[in-house]
């Protein structure tokens, strides 16, 4: 195993992913041998919960936990389920597909150890449907996988049995949303579930479910290969283990990169992604996707982990980095993330479907030259009135961050706009 | 034949095959639904309202409910579409690495906008939310291949090469 990239150092830039003699070659599926012969369901939350791993898809919850309140034992209700969450559809993440399209069998690996240690019997991968070289490249290793007996009925003799079935979604952000995606499913109307109960205990068809993401499922191999501390000893700060890190928009070398969690912004940015193209300069970036408040040229050198963006009101998320640079129009940008917010919302709460397509027509008049004084004022109010607390979902709060920290960062050219009646960048040519 | 027989024979053994595998994958029929859906619309471009009738009844869904499923997914065509399907991604990265100049060359050259297709048939051009190849920006997908990072004139090229 590469041990400083142990989720992507076996993955083949230009090439198909290993197969299953490959994979085993380099000691793959040797966790999960050993797991099912001498650690009990048990021992495995423990070592999870031990190695700080916390989830990779957008919330940082502490996957150990996250177990914990699984109902096990005999009395549990049955079947339990893990539903992978590989809808990826933010706006700027890209790494999902990196560890789906280039290692599905770690990424089996990864489900076999996570259903264990909740005695899952079923897994569902939910896929987006723009990734079909990931669900044949899932298909596949799911064929292999079930061909030796690591998967289907009696996995190697142990008494543990696991199914895994590949559903692929038909477009739709708000499917990513844990429990939304629960009823996308079933089948039914999608939005999300009012909480609690948690799905851990009441999820797929009313059964004990844990949804996970792709990269933090991926995880799991190594943890039970290496140990709990070997994992935590890989992160730079205070949390554990390595962590995917993408960077897009005018970047010398867009892409994702496995890093220690916790390198800063300014390596990821200058030394990963090659600095800013030429005739460009950094004005202000997203760090985890379109989700996450901006942070600007002071914040570069802050770790990217969990607590560090929280500490100055952004976040980690996906870890999928958007770059603005001093050529764009931070309103332009903005209001196309708010296009985007406002055309997936659900739905299903007034504050979101009704106040998202108003930010969306405000931000449209301020960057087409009909912006009027108040409209900051009412584009503020937004934040608060779709803020954390008021609606069924993350969506609406989501789509404020980047709002809010627009209005904190870019206020002078919010009110440049609406002064001057035009946008400062369409005069220079250099937008559509 | 009375249009109740006829809906009921527009399936053809091969789809009703493949539907029911994805459905023996869920412990009710209606997971299976929006599966159902796609296989039949990977095979005939659409999902006409008979089409949906087929589906509803092979599945055991309400024909109301299955419709419900299938307005939600932008990816499901519930109107005729073209021959390929090139979705232009306008979410944020692809827009500030010039996705606009993409979307302008498509109008300019195929005569069409967004949600609108060909006079002959070949194209329908989709406006899609991030491709997840940011990376790659600016990106489009046509039918079910990924092509980026594009300039205007090789989209041009990619769809001189989409036959027919
Ligand atoms: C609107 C919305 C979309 C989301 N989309 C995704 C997604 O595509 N992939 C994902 O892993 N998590 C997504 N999430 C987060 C999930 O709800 C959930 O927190 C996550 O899958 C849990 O996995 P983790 O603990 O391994 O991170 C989304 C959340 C919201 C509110
Ligand atoms: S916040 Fe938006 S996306 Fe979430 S439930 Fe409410 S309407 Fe739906
Ligand atoms: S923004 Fe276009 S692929 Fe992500």
């Amino acid at each position: 195993m590469n041990d400083d990239r142990p989720l992507t150092g076996q993955i083949r830039r230009h090439g198909p992913p290993p197969t299953l003699s490959e994979y085993e070659d380099c000691g793959g599926y040797a966790p999960v041998r050993t797991m099912l012969s001498h650690m009990t369901p048990e021992d495995v939350q423990q070592e999870v919960m031990n190695s700080n791993l916390r989830g990779r898809g957008g919330a940082g919850f502490p996957t150990g936990q996250k177990w914990s309140f699984v109902p096990m034992g005999a009395d549990a209700p049955r079947p339990k389920y893990l539903v992978v969450n590989a809808d990826e559809m933010e706006p700027g993440s890209f790494k999902d597909r990196l560890l789906l399209e280039g290692h599905p069998h770690r990424l089996i690996e990864g489900i076999i150890i996570a259903a264990y240690a909740i005695q899952a019997e079923c897994a569902y991968v939910f896929v987006r449907w723009a990734y079909h070289p990931s669900v044949i490249a899932l298909g596949r290793a799911i064929r292999e996988a079930r061909e030796t007996g690591l998967l289907g009925h009696n996995l190697l003799g142990s008494g543990f049995s696991l199914t895994v079935h590949v559903h692929t979604s038909a477009g739709r952000y708000i499917c990513g949303e844990e429990t939304a995606l629960l009823n996308a499913l079933e089948g039914h109307p999608v939005i999300p579930r009012s909480k609690p109960p948690y799905p851990q205990v009441c999820g797929l068809w009313g059964k004990p479910t844990i949804v996970q993401n792709v990269e933090t499922v991926c995880n799991l191999p190594h943890i039970l290969a290496h140990g709990a501390k070997w994992f935590r000893n890989l992160g730079k700060g205070k949390d554990a283990g390595t962590k995917l890190y993408a960077v897009s928009g005018r970047v010398k070398q867009p892409g994702v990169w496995e890093l220690p969690i916790g390198t800063s912004m300014r390596e990821i940015l200058e030394h990963h992604a090659g600095g800013m193209q030429e005739g460009y300069a950094f004005r202000a970036m997203q760090p985890g996707g379109g989700s996450t408040g901006f942070l600007t040229e002071d914040h570069l050198d802050l770790a990217m982990d969990f607590d560090s963006l929280s500490s100055v009101g952004s976040r980690l998320g996906t870890g999928t980095a958007i770059v603005l640079d001093d050529r764009t129009c931070p309103v332009g940008f903005v209001r196309n993330l708010e296009h985007f917010f406002a055309q997936e919302s659900c739905g299903w709460c007034t504050p979101c479907r009704d106040g998202l397509p108003w930010v969306e027509r405000l931000l449209a008049d301020i960057d087409n030259g009909n912006g009027r004084p108040q409209d900051v004022e009412i584009l503020e109010r937004h934040v608060t009135l779709l803020g954390p607390g008021r609606t069924y979902c993350a969506h609406a709060p989501g789509a404020m961050e980047p709002l809010k920290s627009a209005l904190r960062y870019f206020r002078s050219d919010f009110d440049r706009h609406i002064h001057d009646q035009r946008c400062p960048w369409k005069s220079q040519g250099t937008e559509a | 034949m009375s249009r109740d027989e006829k809906i009921r024979s527009m399936l053809t053994e091969e789809e009703k095959g493949m539907i029911d595998e994805e459905l023996s994958h869920y412990p009710t029929t209606r997971a299976g639904g929006i599966e159902a859906l796609k296989i039949v619309q990977r095979r005939r471009g659409w999902i006409s309202d008979d089409l949906l009738l087929a589906v509803a009844h092979h599945v055991g869904m309400a024909p109301a409910e299955l419709d419900r499923s299938a307005t939600f997914y932008n990816l499901i065509f519930r109107r005729p579409i073209g021959r390929h399907v090139v979705l232009v991604c306008d979410s944020v990265s692809c827009w500030l690495m010039g996705a606009d100049r993409l979307r302008d060359r498509l109008r300019h050259r195929l005569g069409v906008g967004a949600g609108e297709t060909t006079a002959d048939g070949r194209f329908t051009v989709l406006p899609n939310v991030c491709l997840g190849a940011c990376d790659r920006a600016p990106a489009v997908m046509i039918d079910e291949t990924l092509h980026g990072p594009l300039t205007e004139d090789e989209l041009d090229r990619l769809l001189d090469s989409q036959m027919p």
